[in-house]
């Protein structure tokens, strides 16, 4: 929902003190029934995953997931789903050069991030999207290769 | 079935030979030449010909001869069709020009990009510049697929990946990688401003080993972006060649203000062409003058002539500006 992740992005300070408190857990929680189920349930957790982070983000599942490191501003959302943008196209206003009613998410995602305590995260370069991991889970992803939600 | 001898005259091709290796330099062309020696270079783009003419680039490169030390073959800008830059390159760099390739992200994804920056490397192609493209919906194609695989930061690390390792972004060994010299765009007019610098500090990390910037019309706001890209040592670390442009009227200026994403025109420009009695003239007048402003601006290595449909004003505009000095850049007159 448009209205939901310019939320998330203008408060990015609370959210980031919610993942962080929330990943581990979840993480855990995954690997857990990973182990037991085996994999078994990969199908309904990600259908979770797409409602939540989909409703909080407008997350497009691209199993890639960079949220923590964009001032959760899903980039996904980007038209040219640009993962260190902006462009160059960025209006006056701050709006989307192809979207021009859209905020531009790179423009939400860079002062999200200020707010944010490791502001430093959108500094790092996020190489181009796997594509292979579309439509998968990053959770599951993650909590089976023992990694922290990003 | 026998092998053709390629030292027979019939497959005999001679592109643009390239020059000798120098230490601490990454490419074998001219244009990185020019730069580290510390001379103030001039780069002009070149808009690659709606036809199958080739003689219609040379003539358009010829336009630039004694004032341009590089030139840039756009990339469908604009999201609209024309000849395709790697060819426009080839095309040049056979006559001993020096291209600098434009690959904009909208229309190829990695596959396709790898695949071109060897063909150019085996064309004696030696500079490049990662550029994100505009969107498909801006150009004369609208209801094309936008590719997007990759933005201008992912092919920066992707052609200094195959540059440095001799590999592709598989890992697949490539025998003789091509050193090409890096270059990108960076528009710190547009939001988010402040942003910017850090932006331009991630471009430079990527690997970038030269910058040209989107048209420069607001010196006050580009010095102020320049004095922090010097602050941040970012000058130490990569070339700065600010881009100017001429505007042939004041009607043209609103219109490309208004239509072509990322350019900032203000207000005092609008003016000075609206009161001018010979408003082209007036343009060329304006962007002598940028010209001349950029080279005093610390930091600045060179200046990128942007003259859409009035290249045959960019000799005399270099010229008028004196940004050059005594020194005149290589052209197919002078000897190799």
């Amino acid at each position: 929902m448009y209205r939901a992740r310019l939320f998330a992005s203008r408060h990015a300070r609370a959210y980031e003190v919610i993942y962080n408190a929330t990943s581990p857990v979840i993480l855990s929680t995954l690997s857990v029934i990973n182990k037991l189920t085996k994999g078994k349930l990969d199908r309904p957790i990600t259908w979770f995953e797409k409602i939540i982070k989909g409703f909080l983000f407008d997350c497009q599942m691209c199993g890639n997931c960079v949220l923590s490191s964009t001032g959760m501003a899903c980039p996904m959302n980007c038209p040219k789903t640009l993962r260190n943008g902006p462009c160059g196209g960025v209006r006056a206003n701050g709006n989307c050069e192809v979207k021009p009613e859209m905020k531009c998410v790179w423009v939400e995602a860079w002062s999200g991030s200020a707010k944010m305590k490791n502001n430093l995260a959108i500094q790092e370069i996020q190489f181009a999207v796997n594509h292979s991991h579309r439509g998968s889970s990053a959770w599951i992803r993650l909590a089976k290769e023992n990694k922290q939600i990003t | 079935m026998s092998i053709p001898d390629i030292n027979n005259q019939a497959y005999a091709y001679h592109p643009g030979e390239l020059l000798p290796e120098l230490e601490g330099h990454i490419s074998r062309g001219r244009f990185e030449r020019v730069l580290r020696n510390g001379d103030f270079a001039v780069t002009a783009e070149l808009a690659p010909p709606d036809s199958t003419d080739r003689n219609e680039v040379f003539e358009q490169a010829a336009l630039f001869d004694g004032c341009v030390d590089a030139i840039n073959a756009t990339d469908g800008s604009g999201a609209n069709c024309h000849m395709s830059s790697v060819v426009v390159c080839a095309l040049l760099s056979y006559i001993g020009y020096s291209p600098i390739m434009q690959v904009s992200c909208r229309d190829k994804n990695r596959i396709a990009i790898q695949g071109d920056l060897l063909g150019a490397g085996a064309l004696s192609i030696c500079n490049v510049l990662a550029l994100t493209g505009d969107d498909v919906s801006v150009g004369d194609h609208p209801e094309a697929k936008r590719v997007f695989d990759l933005d201008s930061i992912s092919l920066i690390t992707l052609i200094k990946k195959i540059r440095d390792e001799g590999s592709f972004l598989s890992g697949r060994t490539i025998t003789n990688p091509p050193q090409m010299f890096v270059g990108t765009s960076i528009n710190p007019f547009v939001p988010p401003v402040e942003s910017r610098i850090l932006q331009l500090e991630k471009k430079i990390n990527a690997g970038a080993d030269f910058i040209q910037t989107q048209y420069c019309f607001d010196m006050p706001m580009f010095k102020d972006f320049m004095s922090k890209t010097v602050d941040k040592g970012l000058t130490e670390k990569a070339f700065f060649l600010p881009g100017v442009g001429t505007l042939a009227s004041a009607r043209t200026a609103r219109w490309i203000k208004n239509n072509v994403p990322g350019v900032h025109i203000p207000d005092s420009i609008f003016k000075r062409l609206e009161g001018a009695e010979d408003q082209k003239k007036e343009g060329q007048k304006i962007c002598t003058e940028l010209m001349q402003q950029v080279k005093e601006i610390e930091g600045v290595s060179g200046v990128h002539v942007m003259a859409y449909k009035q290249e045959e004003c960019v000799a005399q505009m270099v010229k008028d500006s004196g940004v050059l000095g005594d020194r005149k850049p290589w052209s197919p007159n002078d000897e190799y």
